[in-house]
C-alpha cells in the first residue's frame, strides 16, 4: 500500500528529507520528552533552543524544508540577538541587508525620515532584510552544527500530524508518512504549525480577532537599482499603483514591493503578470529593467488564541497569534515565544521548576501578543482607514507631517517590532527606583560594548548575576542551578543603560536575557527569593 | 484635568476667528481644516487623560464635565 504526504507548497530548500524512523515500527508508541510540530522559523528555533539545552526533541513537519515565496523579510535586532544565543546569527547578518533608516512619502512629497537605531553600542543593527527561506535555512544549519556537538535534535520530514490526543501526563499524536501512519507520545507537545494550525482545529480551540478588509499585492522584483538601503513607504502614491506602496531591499538584488489594492478586487485578474508589471512600471519609471521574481496577494488579520498553554500542549508563533505584517511582528514575535518557552520547559523537564512555570509562558507571551496585535491593528487602521472620518483625519495628519514635527509622531506606516517588557509578570522580583526604566524587571537586557565584545554574548545559557560597582560572590547556587557572575565596569553605555543614578547595581538576569530583579547591593536572601520567584516557585 | 470653566481670554474674538477661518471653503475643505485644527490643539494639550476627558465630553455633551 502506498501512502502520500503531498506538498502543499514548493520548497526553496530541501533540508530534512524523509527517512524512516525505528519509531514507525515500534510495537507501542515511542515516548519523547518534547515533540515540536511544524518546521517554520518558530518550530526550528524552539527545537534548536531545547536541543542546545540538552532536551531531547523531535520535530515533525509535513514538508522537507523551507517553503518558497514572499513572507517574512524584516528581522529585528532582538531576533538577531536570540539567534546569536542559538549560534545562528552570523550568517544571517552576513547575507541580510542591514538597514536603520526609513522614509515616508505622501503622494510625491517626502514627509520625514526616521532612524530606528539612533543609539550606538549594540552588536546588531535595528533590522536586517532576509528572505524567510534563508532565515529558516540558517536556523537549520545551526541545528546541524548543534547535532554534531551532540544536541539531541531529530527532524522528521514528510511527517504530517493528523490527530492529537491530549492526556493528563502526556500527549499522543498520529503521524502520517510515506510509509504509512504511526503514533508517538510526548511529555510535552509544542504546536508551531502556523496560522492555520491544524492542531488548534483538532483540539477545537478558537482563534478570534479581526480581518482587515483590504488586499495587498506583494511583488518581489530582481533589478540592479541604486535606490538606497532604506524602507520607503508611500501613502496615496503619485504613481497610483495602489492606495499605499512599500519598497524595501532584499539580498541578491531583489526588492520587495507592496501595493495596497483595496477590498473589492478581482484576485485572478490582479495576479496577471501584465497587470503587476503595469503597477511596478508606474512606480519605478519606464527605464528601469527588472524581472518579476515572485508575487502573491494577501489579506491580513490580527487575532490570537485565548490561552497558549493547554495542559501539555503549548502553542507558539503564528499558531498562537497572527498579526498584519505592518511592523514585522510575526516571525519576530514567534522567536520571542521561543526565547521565553525553551528555558522554562527545560527547567520543568529536569524537575528544577514546577509545571506551573509554563503558565508564565502563557501570561508573558499573551501580554506580548496583545502588544503586537495592538500595534499592528493601529498601523493597519492608519494605512487602511475604515470610515470617511478616519480617512479625513489620516490625511490631515499626513498633510501636517510635511511641515509640523509633532504630526510625524502620529503617522503610522507600521511601528516596527520591539521586544516586549513583561511588566507585572509574576516572575518579576524587586525593582530599584534609581536605575533606568528601560532595564526594569521584565525588560530584555539592552546590549552594550564589553571589552572587545558585547554584553549579551557574555550572558550564559542559564541565570546570570550582573554586578556594577557592587560586591557579589563569584559562585552562587540556587535551586541546584549555578548562577555565574559578570562584573561590569561603569562605561558610559553600562551607566546609562543599567546603573542610572544608583551607586551600585546587581541584576539577576533570566536565561532569556530578561531582567528578573535588581538591587543596589548584593543580598543573599533577596537574590535567593528572586530566583525562587523567577523559576515559578514563589 | 479638563478645564470646563471659562478659560478663553477673548471668547468672542476667538469664536469669530474660528468661523472666519472657514471663510470661502467648501464643506469638504472645512472638514479637513477642522481635522487639522483638532490635531494641532491635541498636540498643544498633550496630556492623554485630558484628551480622553475632552473626547468623552464631546461625544456625550449632556454629561457635563466628568
Ligand atoms: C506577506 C507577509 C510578510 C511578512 N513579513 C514579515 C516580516 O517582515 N517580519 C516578520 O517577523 N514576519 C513577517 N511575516 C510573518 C511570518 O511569515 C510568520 O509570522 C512566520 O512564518 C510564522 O512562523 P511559524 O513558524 O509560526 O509558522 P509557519 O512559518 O507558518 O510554519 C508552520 C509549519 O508547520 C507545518 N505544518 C502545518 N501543518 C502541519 C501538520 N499537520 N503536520 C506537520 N507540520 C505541519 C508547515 O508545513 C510549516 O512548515 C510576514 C507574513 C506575510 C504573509
Amino acid at each position: 500500500m502506498k501512502y502520500d504526504v503531498p506538498e502543499r507548497y514548493t520548497l526553496a530548500f530541501r533540508l530534512y528529507p524523509y527517512a524512516k524512523s525505528p519509531d514507525q515500527d515500534a510495537a507501542t508508541p515511542a515516548r519523547h520528552k518534547a515533540i515540536v510540530v511544524g518546521g517554520g522559523p518558530v518550530g526550528l528555533a524552539i527545537a534548536l533552543d531545547l536541543g542546545k539545552r540538552g532536551v531531547p526533541v523531535v520535530l515533525l513537519d509535513d514538508h522537507e524544508g523551507a517553503g518558497l515565496g514572499s513572507r517574512a523579510l524584516c528581522f529585528a535586532k532582538r531576533t538577531l540577538e536570540i539567534c546569536d544565543r542559538l549560534g545562528a546569527a552570523a550568517p544571517m547578518l552576513a547575507k541580510g541587508v542591514q538597514w536603520n533608516l526609513g522614509k515616508v512619502f505622501h503622494d510625491d512629497r517626502l514627509l520625514y525620515e526616521f532612524n530606528l537605531l539612533p543609539e550606538g553600542g549594540h552588536a546588531f543593527p535595528a533590522f536586517i532584510n532576509l528572505q524567510q527561506p534563508w532565515f529558516e535555512k540558517f536556523l537549520h544549519d545551526a541545528i546541524v552544527a548543534a547535532q554534531a556537538q551532540g544536541a539531541p535534535i531529530e527532524l522528521r520530514g514528510k511527517n504530517r500530524v493528523d490527530a492529537v490526543i491530549p492526556a493528563e501526563d502526556h500527549v499522543t499524536v498520529e503521524v502520517m508518512t510515506p510509509d504509512g501512519p504511526y503514533r508517538l507520545e510526548a511529555d510535552w507537545l509544542i504546536a508551531c504549525d502556523g496560522a492555520r494550525s491544524p492542531l488548534r482545529t483538532m483540539m477545537g480551540l478558537g482563534f478570534d480577532g479581526r480581518v482587515f478588509e483590504d488586499n495587498f499585492l506583494i511583488a518581489d522584483v530582481k533589478m540592479k537599482a541604486d535606490f538606497p538601503t532604506e524602507r520607503w513607504f508611500w501613502f496615496e502614491p503619485h504613481f497610483k499603483s495602489g492606495d499605499s506602496a512599500l519598497l524595501h531591499k532584499q539580498p541578491d538584488d531583489i526588492w520587495r514591493i507592496d501595493f495596497q489594492l483595496g477590498w473589492n478586487i478581482d484576485r485572478a485578474k490582479e495576479m496577471e503578470p501584465a497587470r503587476i508589471r503595469a503597477r511596478v512600471d508606474a512606480m519605478l519609471g519606464p527605464d528601469v529593467e527588472y524581472e518579476l521574481d515572485w508575487s502573491s496577494i494577501y489579506t491580513f488579520q490580527c487575532r490570537r488564541m485565548e490561552k497558549f498553554r493547554h495542559g501539555r500542549v503549548l502553542f507558539a508563533g503564528d499558531a498562537a497569534h497572527q498579526v498584519s505584517p505592518f511592523g514585522a511582528r510575526g516571525a519576530n514575535s514567534g522567536i520571542q515565544d521561543v526565547d521565553n518557552l525553551a528555558w522554562k520547559l527545560a527547567l520543568v523537564l529536569d524537575g528544577t521548576a514546577p509545571e506551573s512555570l509554563l503558565d508564565s509562558y502563557d501570561a508573558e507571551r499573551v501580554y506580548g501578543a496583545d502588544e503586537n496585535i495592538l500595534n499592528s491593528t493601529r498601523a493597519t487602521d492608519f494605512i487602511t482607514p475604515k470610515t470617511g472620518v478616519s480617512k479625513m483625519f489620516r490625511n490631515a495628519v499626513l498633510q501636517l507631517a510635511e511641515t509640523v514635527p509633532f504630526a510625524r509622531t502620529v503617522v503610522n506606516s507600521g511601528r516596527l517590532s520591539m521586544p516586549c517588557t513583561y511588566d507585572g509578570s509574576a516572575l518579576n522580583g524587586p525593582d530599584h527606583p534609581d536605575m533606568p526604566a528601560r532595564t526594569r524587571p521584565g525588560s530584555p537586557c539592552p546590549d552594550a560594548p564589553l571589552g572587545d565584545g558585547w554584553l549579551l554574548a557574555r550572558l550564559g545559557r542559564g541565570f546570570t548575576l550582573l554586578a556594577i560597582g557592587a560586591e557579589v560572590p563569584d559562585r552562587l547556587i540556587a535551586h541546584g542551578l549555578a548562577v555565574p557572575r559578570l562584573l561590569l565596569e561603569p562605561t558610559p553605555e553600562i551607566t546609562s543603560r543599567y546603573l542610572g543614578g544608583a551607586k551600585g547595581a546587581v541584576y539577576l538576569i533570566r536565561p532569556d536575557q530578561h531582567v528578573a530583579a535588581r538591587w543596589d547591593r548584593f543580598d543573599d536572601t533577596e537574590v535567593a527569593a528572586a530566583m525562587t520567584r523567577a523559576i515559578g516557585k514563589g | 484635568m479638563l478645564i470646563t470653566t471659562p478659560n478663553l481670554t477673548k471668547p468672542d474674538e476667538s469664536y469669530a476667528r474660528l468661523i472666519a477661518t472657514h471663510d470661502g471653503l467648501d464643506e469638504a475643505e472645512s472638514h479637513a481644516l477642522n481635522a487639522r485644527l483638532i490635531l494641532i490643539l491635541m498636540n498643544h494639550i498633550g496630556n492623554d487623560a485630558v484628551l480622553a476627558e475632552a473626547m468623552d465630553l464631546a461625544r456625550n455633551p449632556k454629561k457635563g464635565a466628568a
